[in-house]
């Protein structure tokens, strides 16, 4: 066993001791997940310092055979994406844990089975990512729904059930239709190499005929649609980052639905570059749409809901996110990868702040706060912050990454980089105006007494708001990780006139 | 002078033997006291299973035709023989429950009158299901094995005339059970005249019964091309209405609840294994010439199936008529290895219905469990609650749904993965989509029950679960346990079904 696997391993192992353990030893099994996943996020960076910058080829990797007669393998490996986005999630998942320490006292099962779905899914996080065969990714894919539809169903507010199940049927359609999309790849696979595959790397070799290539595109494309989401699959989003809790949120929007991303660079890029590149246009205008989809219905919901506000940031954020792939430039995919991270680390500080201040003031609505600031300076400074890195402002971390997509845009579809480049203004008006209403103004009625970060909340988040801050500074510590498995990306796919 | 016919006792001995055990059974039926009736029935039923399993093993590398042509033995008929006692099994050591009782005391007592009223106070238990089940298995060991038109047809009625009777002996709501035992009966009779006459309309075109002459003569084609496809679509009326295809499904939600759950749990896979054995053997073997002729009509047969299956399960309320209807869909996804028409679609088809029928058994063993006072609960809102009340139960419930659902690290994705393959490979890829988006329409209906178990809360009606004797404490684990290892190591399973699986050479 090596690396990989071990780190995917040691959450799950962690989860197994917690649902032994009896249900009234409630602090012990916050103690024990917070520990276990501590120690796997400082093993995952331990691994990450042996990293070869250098090269685009998988690294870590281990491949033995799991199902030999449909050609399965049990395969890992990771590239700088994948790297950057398990440690995204190591990272996120004790902080998520310390954050959302009281969190699961109001859900229909005990604490400590929320702590334990959180590892299960840090392994699957973890899986997902670090897969290379696309038999063993769509496993981790369809499991991962799992843990995170009981978290949502059994620990979220409001309509819980019902989001759930939203979210589940949602991401198991989109599934459906990649695994109707990978059995057609095992055919193919089968009958140009001679024996079917599932590893990615042999795959990326086929050459497939322009139509069939076309629907296997769509397959994965959709899933990873839905998963990302992109306007119009994103639908189940809002409900779901509603009704589940703030922890749960965070690792949903942060990291969960970056394997939409993702997938779209390792799966479709490489496996289908001539469908990409005919649908690519297309995807730009979906792209476009979504960023001022989300952007208007953000800035519509400034006086509504505080969670719902911030799902809809993050479907025009993953708008920039795959404008920035299908621009196929070098610097646009650094640029989308750069704002996969970046992306988690904003909007978990968002959604923790949130709900933190939700949990305080026994509302998510945005007219309910104001004059937090005086109350609760640190609290308020933190969403400021937080806030600010959403809308991009330079010298935070997602500037570095927005810029990047557009500039990589703009040398190939320089209108659609231009219109985007509008979505950032309206950024500020969904950041701006409820952060105005939330904090600033006079104290609204009932927020008098409301107390400040606790000792534990302001361990939990200070890491979150000194990497947003150190990143914007020194983005080019993710970017050398990036760059050679972008430009290798964007060089396969032979687009021709390649700036 | 007429030759005596030459019967290969040996190769026959799977079916032999079962059918011989039938016979004693009903001598003990007759004879022996009611005291010690239960007790050596079942040992008598679960010898001959396991009787008949050796003598299968022994099969293995046996490939020919016997008993003059009428009988095929070749890996084919050992894969499904072997499969077919195995949910035998397991479907007996349910009918074999006594901690609660799932039959009727007497079923000749006519419900709700004196007769009945003594028969339950004096504690009868009724027997006969036992001997009745060893005919059922005997007919269903001999169907897929048929490789004649009559023996076919024997096989077929052997097989489905002990399931009318048992459908009618459900202790709980008889005249639902007698209902829908009487439905199965006459809906079957008419299926079988279908396949009769179908059975004649091919001898009028072969001049013979037999499944090789029925080869050889479309290879030369000499007869009326008419008499061929009218005979052909007639014979598969009869095997789809035994697999509850659409639009000859319409019997099974009816007979699947309202026969006593056990019985319900043994029809649902082993009449399915066996009907699709024989479907194997006509389709792939006698009829093969004919592919460009079927599958049209078996593309089609299968969407609507999956379809009507899928859609219709969303509105039932009753869990029973859920897993009806889910059968139903199955038995779309099933054809789908059918009109695969290659080697992959044979073991394909073979590895599904292994990984289905476990499931299968063990969704309806849990049924069982699920009571209250009166007898079996299967009234869907009364569920509620389950997770919390019996996590454990609940549990494993939710582990055969996501079977059924086919989610990944199950028995059912590697079946529905190997079978969805092989159709894409032969071309048909409209069938694999119809499945996808299918299978993505039926995991809104497993899911629901789910959410219902785990999400809503208990209700105060006295549904409760008991805890089971052994006996379907050990099928429930044996399905459970085969579900997940048929999902995380299916090798050892593939490689056999792979190797074993060829038709006789004829």
């Amino acid at each position: 066993m090596s690396s990989l696997t071990i780190l995917g391993l040691l959450p799950l192992l962690g989860s197994a001791v917690l649902f032994l353990l009896p249900k009234e030893r409630e602090v012990l099994a916050k103690q024990i997940a917070l520990g276990v996943s501590s120690a796997v996020a400082i093993a995952g960076l331990l691994m990450a310092t042996s990293f070869d910058r250098g090269t685009s080829t998988f690294q870590f990797v281990e491949k033995y055979s799991w199902i030999p007669a449909f050609g399965i393998n049990y395969g890992l490996g990771v590239d700088g994406m994948a790297l950057l986005l398990i440690l995204l999630a190591l990272v996120l998942t004790p902080i998520v844990i310390l954050a959302c320490w009281n969190e699961a006292e109001g859900g229909r099962w005990s604490v400590k089975t929320f702590f334990a779905l959180l590892l299960v899914l840090e392994t699957m996080m973890v899986g997902v990512f670090a897969a290379t065969d696309i038999f063993l990714f769509y496993l981790f894919f369809e499991a991962m729904l799992i843990p995170v539809y009981f978290l949502i169903g059994g620990y979220g507010t409001g309509e819980r059930a019902a989001a759930a199940v939203k979210f589940l049927l949602y991401s198991l359609f989109g599934g459906l239709l990649m695994l109707a999309s990978i059995i057609g790849l095992y055919v193919v696979s089968g009958d140009q190499l001679g024996a079917p595959t599932f590893d990615v790397t042999e795959l990326s070799k086929l050459s497939i005929n322009n139509q069939t290539e076309m629907l296997l595109f769509l397959g994965f494309f959709i899933a990873f649609a839905i998963k990302a989401p992109l306007w119009p699959f994103h639908t189940w989003l809002p409900d779901a980052a509603k009704a589940a809790t703030p922890g749960t949120s965070v690792l949903l929007l942060g990291v969960l639905d970056k394997v939409g991303t993702y997938g779209m660079i390792r799966f479709c890029l490489t496996l289908f570059p001539d469908a990409s590149k005919q649908l690519g246009p297309t995807i730009i205008v979906l792209s476009l749409i979504s960023i001022f989809y989300g952007a208007f219905l953000a800035i519509w919901q400034s006086n509504g809901d505080l969670k719902r506000l911030i799902s809809y940031t993050s479907i025009s954020h993953f708008g920039f996110i795959t404008l920035g792939i299908f621009a196929f430039t070098a610097q646009g995919q650094s640029g989308s990868i750069l704002y996969m991270v970046n992306h988690g680390f904003s909007t978990a500080a968002l959604f923790l702040i949130a709900g933190w201040m939700i949990a305080r003031r026994n509302s998510s609505k945005v007219q309910d706060f104001g004059g937090l600031q005086r109350v609760t300076p640190l609290l308020a400074w933190s969403f400021f912050i937080a806030g600010l890195s959403s809308l991009a402002l330079p010298g935070l971390s997602s500037f570095v990454s927005e810029f990047l997509v557009l500039v990589g845009t703009f040398v190939r579809y320089p209108l659609a980089a231009v219109i985007g480049t509008l979505g950032i203004i309206l950024a500020a008006l969904y950041i701006l105006i409820p952060v105005q209403r939330s904090l600033h103004g006079p104290t609204a009625p009932g927020n008098e007494n409301l107390k400040d970060l606790s000792l534990r909340e302001k361990i939990a988040i200070a890491p979150v708001i000194a990497l947003i801050i150190f990143f914007g500074f020194f983005p080019q510590i993710l970017l050398n990780v990036i760059n050679p498995g972008a430009q290798a990306s964007v060089s396969a796919l032979n687009i021709g006139g390649d700036k | 002078m007429i030759t005596a016919p030459k019967i290969e006792y040996g190769v026959l001995g799977p079916v032999l033997i079962v059918l011989a055990a039938a016979v004693v059974a009903v001598l003990v039926e007759a004879f022996v006291s009611r005291r010690y009736r239960y007790v050596l029935q079942s040992s008598l039923s679960f010898a001959a299973i396991a009787l008949g399993f050796l003598a299968v093993i022994l099969n293995r590398s046996v490939s020919g035709l016997f008993a003059e042509g009428a009988v095929a033995v070749d890996g084919v008929t050992v894969v499904l023989q072997g499969t077919i006692l195995v949910f035998a099994l397991l479907g007996l050591l349910l009918i074999a429950e006594r901690g609660f009782q799932s039959f009727t005391a007497q079923a000749s007592a006519l419900p709700g009158s004196a007769d009945e009223q003594r028969a339950l106070a004096s504690g009868l238990q009724q027997t006969e299901v036992f001997p009745l089940t060893l005919f059922a298995v005997g007919g269903a060991l001999l169907f897929p094995a048929a490789n004649d038109l009559i023996t076919l047809f024997v096989a077929l009625e052997v097989l489905s005339l002990p399931l009318y009777l048992m459908a009618g002996l459900s202790q709980r709501r008889r005249l639902l059970s007698q209902e829908a035992g009487l439905k199965y009966f006459l809906l079957g009779a008419f299926s079988s005249a279908f396949f009769l006459f179908g059975s004649a309309f091919l001898y009028g075109y072969a001049g013979t019964t037999t499944f090789e002459g029925i080869k050889s003569a479309i290879k030369t084609s000499p007869g009326n091309d008419l008499y061929l496809l009218v005979g052909l679509s007639m014979l598969a009326v009869g095997l789809l209405f035994k697999v509850s295809a659409a639009p000859f499904h319409s019997w099974a939600p009816d007979v699947y609840q309202g026969a006593p759950t056990p019985i319900t749990a043994f029809m649902a896979a082993v009449t399915k294994v066996a009907a699709f054995g024989a479907f194997l053997r006509i389709f792939y073997s006698a009829m093969g010439g004919l592919v460009w002729t079927w599958r049209p009509m078996l593309v089609a047969i299968s969407i609507l199936t999956m379809a009507i299956g899928t859609i219709i399960a969303i509105a039932q309320k009753d869990v029973k008529r859920v897993l009806a209807y889910s059968a139903i869909a199955h038995s779309g996804f099933l054809l789908t290895g059918i009109v695969a028409f290659n080697k992959s679609g044979l073991d394909a088809t073979l590895l599904y219905l292994a990984t289905y029928g476990f499931t299968t058994i063990g969704t309806f063993a849990v049924v069982t469990l699920v009571r209250d006072a009166g007898g079996e609960v299967t009234d869907l809102n009364r569920w509620s609650g389950l997770g919390k009340r019996s996590p454990l139960v609940a549990g494993i419930f939710t582990l055969f749904l996501l079977a059924l659902a086919g989610i990944p690290l199950t028995s059912g994705f590697v079946g529905k993965f190997a079978i969805f393959s092989a159709a894409y490979k032969s071309g048909n890829i409209s069938v694999v989509i119809a499945g996808v988006l299918a299978s993505a329409v039926a995991a809104f209906f497993y899911i629901r029950i789910v959410v219902l178990m785990y999400f809503n809360d208990p209700q105060e009606d006295g549904t409760s679960v008991v805890i089971p004797s052994p006996v379907t404490a050990i099928a429930i684990g044996i399905c459970a346990v085969a579900t997940l290892v048929l999902g995380i190591f299916p090798q050892p399973a593939i490689n056999a079904i792979n190797s074993l699986a060829t038709f006789v050479a004829g």
